[in-house]
């Protein structure tokens, strides 16, 4: 027990100074420039705050904390070196497992301080634990359906809002239950386990098109749930880092609702995955042109200005490092190539951008919506890979279109449009793209990868 | 007690206004990075799974600590090993440093 206080006051220090470092950190993220540096002060934030703890007065037992430190850094280790395409269902696994940590301790609290729990401890308690849970089975399920373990198709039967609200209500009441009454232990074991099933009722009807929203909305209720364990903790630190992760996965969140024209109150409920497939009429074959890998690299190679919208169905055929020769080869003949990438373009937030820069496309050439829309109008070819409804014109001119209102990149504006496709089959949401019946639309029917791949080849033949 | 959560409070209500000023300057160029890096920072309840597992009150409290240990630390290794090469890949075009 020598200088007791000395310790503690050692343990705070470090806790201030990594809070300082995590603020900081965000704040270098914001630009490419000098976000790696934002990495390296969170990590040694991190690691300043851990080394803090292992300080602690009160722990007796080094033993299974270093054991758990080693095992967590062996599982952490190749969580971290997933394929870039795979980032999405690791993203949304580690939510869990974030959620998980904070359930698990929440739990543990209860029964250490039961039944002497204050009013407003118990409070913040019960939401931590209400929200860990949700958010821990609910990741779960995104995971799964982003891994394509489980059915990515939504999921939806009748009453199923009133059946999610109901368990989020009897969550609710027991957790005032509780509040009123801490001494009841045995109903704490439920305020658990119905969120845990809330969870999983809320990802079901989800689409693989609302994963954006969805792992933004996760990511904002794992960050709240810490922050929660912050407060039962007393730890300003957590509360903090809670804070910065709750606000973090609430502006992405808001965002993602804005890029699909979803109001506010609707994520926030999570009704997301509504959009039903309205698409019974206009199945009629109408006339579509279709061009060759031959023509489509033709038209490219007389073309000023490219601007190219990727998509999903890119990630999926993985044609990103062929998309990158095509650029290469276009760049090479003086073609000025651009993409204009929508915000919800793939399963999760900035999902298109890490793609193309994993091919080495310069990220000064990847552009926001706003930054392309304007210029469509003077470009000469818009070539779509692998997205759908963020192009579809239906959302600007079609009052009845499912999508009507939603922002979209406006291609059809393009002197030429030219979309990759697999075939005219109705895409995801089952939405009917009158794009591809415009006058100056070129279908290039096949997959992405081998279709780029042969454009590619006939810039490099035409040039040599 | 009474004092230190309403505290508790302010600090939340604070870091949730910086939060939101610093993070809505992200570029969505880094949203995703931006999302694996928050998740890494926010794995610091690592913090008080230590201590809830070290202080071994109860068998119970310390096997729940334990494993929320592990699920903690696999997300600060994870989340910062790919944020990281996430962030490396993102060149810009030529060699013009501005």
């Amino acid at each position: 027990m020598t200088n007791p206080m000395g310790v503690d006051t050692l343990i705070e220090i470090t806790y201030l100074i990594a809070t300082a470092l995590f603020i900081l950190s965000l704040k270098w993220l914001s630009s490419p420039t000098t976000a790696r540096r934002g990495v390296f002060a969170g990590e040694a934030g991190m690691a300043l705050a851990i080394a803090g703890t292992l300080l602690h007065r009160g722990i007796v037992d080094y033993k299974w904390v270093a054991i758990a430190l080693v095992l967590g850094t062996i599982i952490g280790i190749p969580l971290g070196k997933v394929a870039m395409t795979a980032v999405p269902q690791r993203t949304a696994l580690s939510h869990a497992f974030g959620a998980l940590c904070v359930t698990l301790v929440g739990t543990a609290e209860f029964y250490l301080r039961a039944p002497n729990i204050a009013p407003f401890m118990m409070a913040v308690l019960s939401m931590e634990v209400i929200l860990g849970s949700l958010t821990f089975t609910g990741s779960l399920m995104a995971a799964g359906k982003l891994q394509e373990i489980l059915p990515q198709r939504p999921i939806t039967y009748k009453g199923q809002n009133f059946v999610n609200l109901a368990l989020l209500g009897i969550a609710i009441i027991i957790a005032v239950t509780l509040v009123l009454h801490p001494e009841q232990t045995r109903l704490f074991p439920a305020m658990i386990f119905i969120p845990l099933i809330f969870g999983v009722m809320l990802v079901i009807p989800i689409g693989g098109a609302d994963m954006p929203t969805v792992i933004s909305l996760l990511n904002s209720y794992a960050g709240l749930s810490a922050a929660a364990m912050g407060f039962v903790l007393d730890s300003k630190l957590l509360i903090i880092a809670g804070a910065l992760d709750g606000s973090s996965g609430f502006i992405l969140s808001v965002i993602m609702s804005k890029a699909m024209n979803r109001s506010f109150t609707n994520v926030l409920f999570g009704g997301f995955g509504q959009i039903q497939t309205s698409a019974a009429g206009g199945q009629e074959a109408r006339p579509v042109k279709s061009a060759t890998p031959e023509e489509a690299a033709a038209i490219l190679s007389a073309a000023s200005k490219v601007v190219i919208v990727p998509g999903y169905g890119m990630a999926v055929a993985q044609a990103q490092h062929k998309v990158r020769e095509m650029y290469d080869a276009l760049t090479k003949k003086g073609v000025d190539v651009t993409f204009g990438i929508h915000p919800v373009a793939g399963r999760m937030p900035g999902h298109m951008n890490v793609l193309l820069a994993e091919a080495d496309i310069p990220y000064d050439k990847l552009l926001e919506m706003d930054q392309v829309n304007g210029d469509l109008a003077q470009t000469d070819v818009a070539l779509v890979i692998g997205a759908n409804d963020v192009t579809n014109p239906a959302a600007r001119t079609d009052a009845g279109s499912p999508i009507y209102g939603m922002p979209i990149l406006d291609v059809d504006k393009a002197r030429t449009v030219m979309v990759i496709k697999r075939s005219m089959a109705a895409g995801f949401a089952g939405i009917d793209n009158p794009l591809y019946y415009l006058d100056h639309t070129l279908m290039l029917f096949g997959d992405a990868k081998n279709f780029v791949g042969n454009i590619v080849r006939e810039l490099a033949g035409s040039a040599g | 007690m009474k004092l230190d959560l309403l505290t508790s409070v302010y600090v939340f209500m604070l870091a949730a206004f910086i939060g939101f000023e610093v993070i809505r300057r992200v570029s969505p160029l880094l949203h995703t990075p931006l999302m694996s890096l928050t998740n890494a920072l926010d794995a610091i309840a690592v913090v008080g799974a230590i201590i809830l597992a070290g202080e071994h009150k109860s068998n119970f409290s310390a096997i729940l600590g334990t494993i929320a240990i592990v699920a903690a630390t696999s997300n600060v290794v994870g989340g910062f090993i790919i944020t990281d090469r996430m962030l490396k890949m993102f060149k810009s075009s030529g060699p013009k440093k501005s």
